[in-house]
């Protein structure tokens, strides 16, 4: 290939890069501005003066609808959401996986086809429905109401996730541990366990992300009291009292973002392992 | 051992029941309330298709299929171009390979709330990129889309492009990895270019990745819900509505629960159209090889 052809494909490739980071840049800069500057300065300079002041708006005071408490109350919602929903539906996705591939039945097949479904849905399809049997059971406008609704339709994929890697374990390993006696909880423990590492980064990565950046069902289900970041800061960014804080908004936005930026930063490899894993899902 | 016989099945069964319940018994329920009379609360007196009617004739929802259309066609083809394109320039030996990767995907991280308020800031007519290039000299420049009815919707096909071309890019680039490279060294010995052997032979393999990307970025077409929100709300007017919107919109903030129903369903079926074939010609392609 010619020299040409290669600084152009350079180009292009840098080029890209940087049109993907500059939202970022520009998030970023603008949260560290005062209004003024935003005003006279441009979209993409670097602030003069940076001042974290829009940060601990943000967190502790901006208002997003009647409260006026900032991000933080959301975080922290979005925080004891999260966890709990990730671990339950990775843990029970194991346990899936693991009968799925090892414990085959007349039938199982069927089952985790018919189970797929739940991957494919739009979700606008149970919205209703899940509302009323919220309500009925208690459980809306709650935190604990948002864990079980992520629990439940987080299940799909976790089984998939599981299923698709514990197929490749050979059966004789199964074989040979049952007939050295281990039962099915032994196996699980001491064969499954061990080489399952990389499967749960995978997964409990694919699962953070998903549930944390969820809009629809925080916005469908969630109370004043039990909403999650995403929907705080649609609020916040709606909610305007007089001036537009654009720097409080931008730094509101890298605050909900945080986290799973975090995750992709430290486990960025994994990350990418579950979205084209969860892209073979068919 | 006599537990082994039946604790799997047990271990399944809680799944499987949430699965049949909550997926397949709500699908159900949300079609049987498409055909009632609920309007504030769900009323199961027997409408037939006055739902159905009710929002085929509304203006509004043809606005939200169009939006959706436009918005989908758009933003299946541009995000797989320029992934295919990125994906193509980094399987050239790129020095920096990993670290352009990592950039490329990092928006994938992101929730479309994120994306949409930051979009939303850097496309606003006022303070934002408008601004930026007048300033550069181009004093007539103007960018107003996201406050014009008629160009909104590309404002949503621009900050969802940037959010999933690197997601389509990492498919294709592991689409690419997989390619047998003794067939590209027999065709450079057949004194073929690069971009030929791109055009004829790489690219035509990926077929099975052309099913996935396209399935996928399908699937976040239909749903979106919150990049929308975030960017526009809808707006300006109902400019940008799509289903979702609609959907949520008659279902929970106007008390019409048997349009917001018939409008779910009638998401279902579209996602069910694109991905029945989809699937179908896949399975059909990958039997064949």
């Amino acid at each position: 290939m010619s020299k040409l052809s290669r600084a152009c494909i350079y180009a292009v490739l840098i080029l890209a890069a940087l049109y993907t980071l500059a939202p970022l840049w520009v998030m970023v800069a603008t949260s560290l501005k005062s209004l003024d500057e935003i005003r006279e300065g441009s979209l993409i300079a670097a602030p003069l003066a940076p001042s974290l002041s829009s940060w601990g708006k943000a967190w502790s005071s901006a208002c997003s609808g009647v409260r006026c408490e900032g991000l933080q109350p959301f975080f922290w919602n979005s925080l004891i959401m999260t966890i709990p929903a990730v671990l339950i539906s990775t843990f029970v996705g194991a346990l899936n996986g693991y009968v799925l591939t090892q414990w085959r039945f007349r039938g199982s097949e069927v089952l985790f086809t018919a189970l797929l479904v739940g991957c494919f849905i739009p979700f606008q399809v149970v919205l209703l429905p899940m509302a009323r049997t919220l309500g009925a059971i208690g459980l809306s406008d709650s935190v604990i109401g948002l864990i079980f609704v992520h629990v439940v339709y987080g299940l799909a994929f976790t089984t998939l996730f599981f299923r698709n890697y514990y197929v490749s374990i050979p059966a004789d390993l199964m074989k040979a541990a049952r007939v050295d006696g281990a039962g099915f909880f032994t196996i699980f423990w001491r064969i499954l366990m061990p080489i399952s590492g990389p499967i749960f980064v995978v997964c409990i990565i694919w699962q953070f992300t998903q549930i944390w950046n969820d809009f629809l069902f925080g916005v469908a289900f969630a109370g004043s009291d039990s909403q999650p970041i995403t929907v705080a800061l649609n609020n916040l960014v709606r909610t305007s009292t007089g001036v537009k804080e654009y720097n409080v908004d931008m730094a509101a936005a890298i605050i909900a973002a945080l986290p799973t930026l975090f995750v992709y930063i430290v486990a960025g490899k994994y990350f990418v392992r579950g979205l084209t894993a969860g892209a073979v899902k068919g | 051992m006599q537990a082994d016989r039946w604790l799997p099945k047990l271990i399944l069964s809680p799944t499987l029941a949430a699965s049949l319940f909550f997926v397949y018994g709500f699908i159900l329920i949300t079609i049987a309330l498409s055909f009632t009379e609920s309007r504030l609360l769900p009323n199961w007196e027997w409408a037939g298709f006055e739902r159905y009617a009710e929002l085929f004739d509304n203006e509004r929802w043809w606005t939200s299929a169009q939006n959706l259309a436009i918005f989908g066609v758009l933003f299946i083809a541009v995000s797989m171009a320029l992934g295919l394109l990125l994906a193509i320039f980094l399987d050239q030996k790129i020095r920096g390979e990993g670290f352009l990767r990592a950039i490329y995907l990092y928006p994938m991280a992101l929730s479309f709330i994120v994306t949409g308020t930051a979009w939303k800031w850097i496309l606003n007519p006022g303070l934002g990129l408008e601004k930026l290039v007048q300033s550069w000299g181009f004093t007539s420049f103007t960018f107003d889309w996201l406050v014009d009815p008629d160009k909104a919707i590309y404002t949503v096909v621009i900050a969802g492009v940037w959010q999933s071309a690197g997601f389509a890019m990492a498919l294709f680039l592991a689409g690419l990895r997989g390619v047998d490279s003794e067939i590209i060294k027999a065709a450079q010995v057949d004194g073929a270019s690069m971009p030929t052997i791109y055009r004829r032979i790489i690219v035509p393999t990926l077929r099975p990745v052309f099913f996935s990307v396209t399935l996928i970025l399908a699937h976040i077409a239909i749903k979106s819900f919150d990049l929308v929100m975030a960017l526009t709300g809808g707006g300006p007017g109902t400019a940008t509505d799509v289903p979702a919107i609609f959907m949520y919109q008659f279902s929970f903030s106007r008390g019409q629960l048997g349009v917001g129903a018939a409008s779910a369903v009638m998401m279902l079926m579209t996602v069910i159209a694109i991905m029945v074939p989809l699937m179908y010609a896949e399975t059909k392609s990958a039997n064949a090889r």
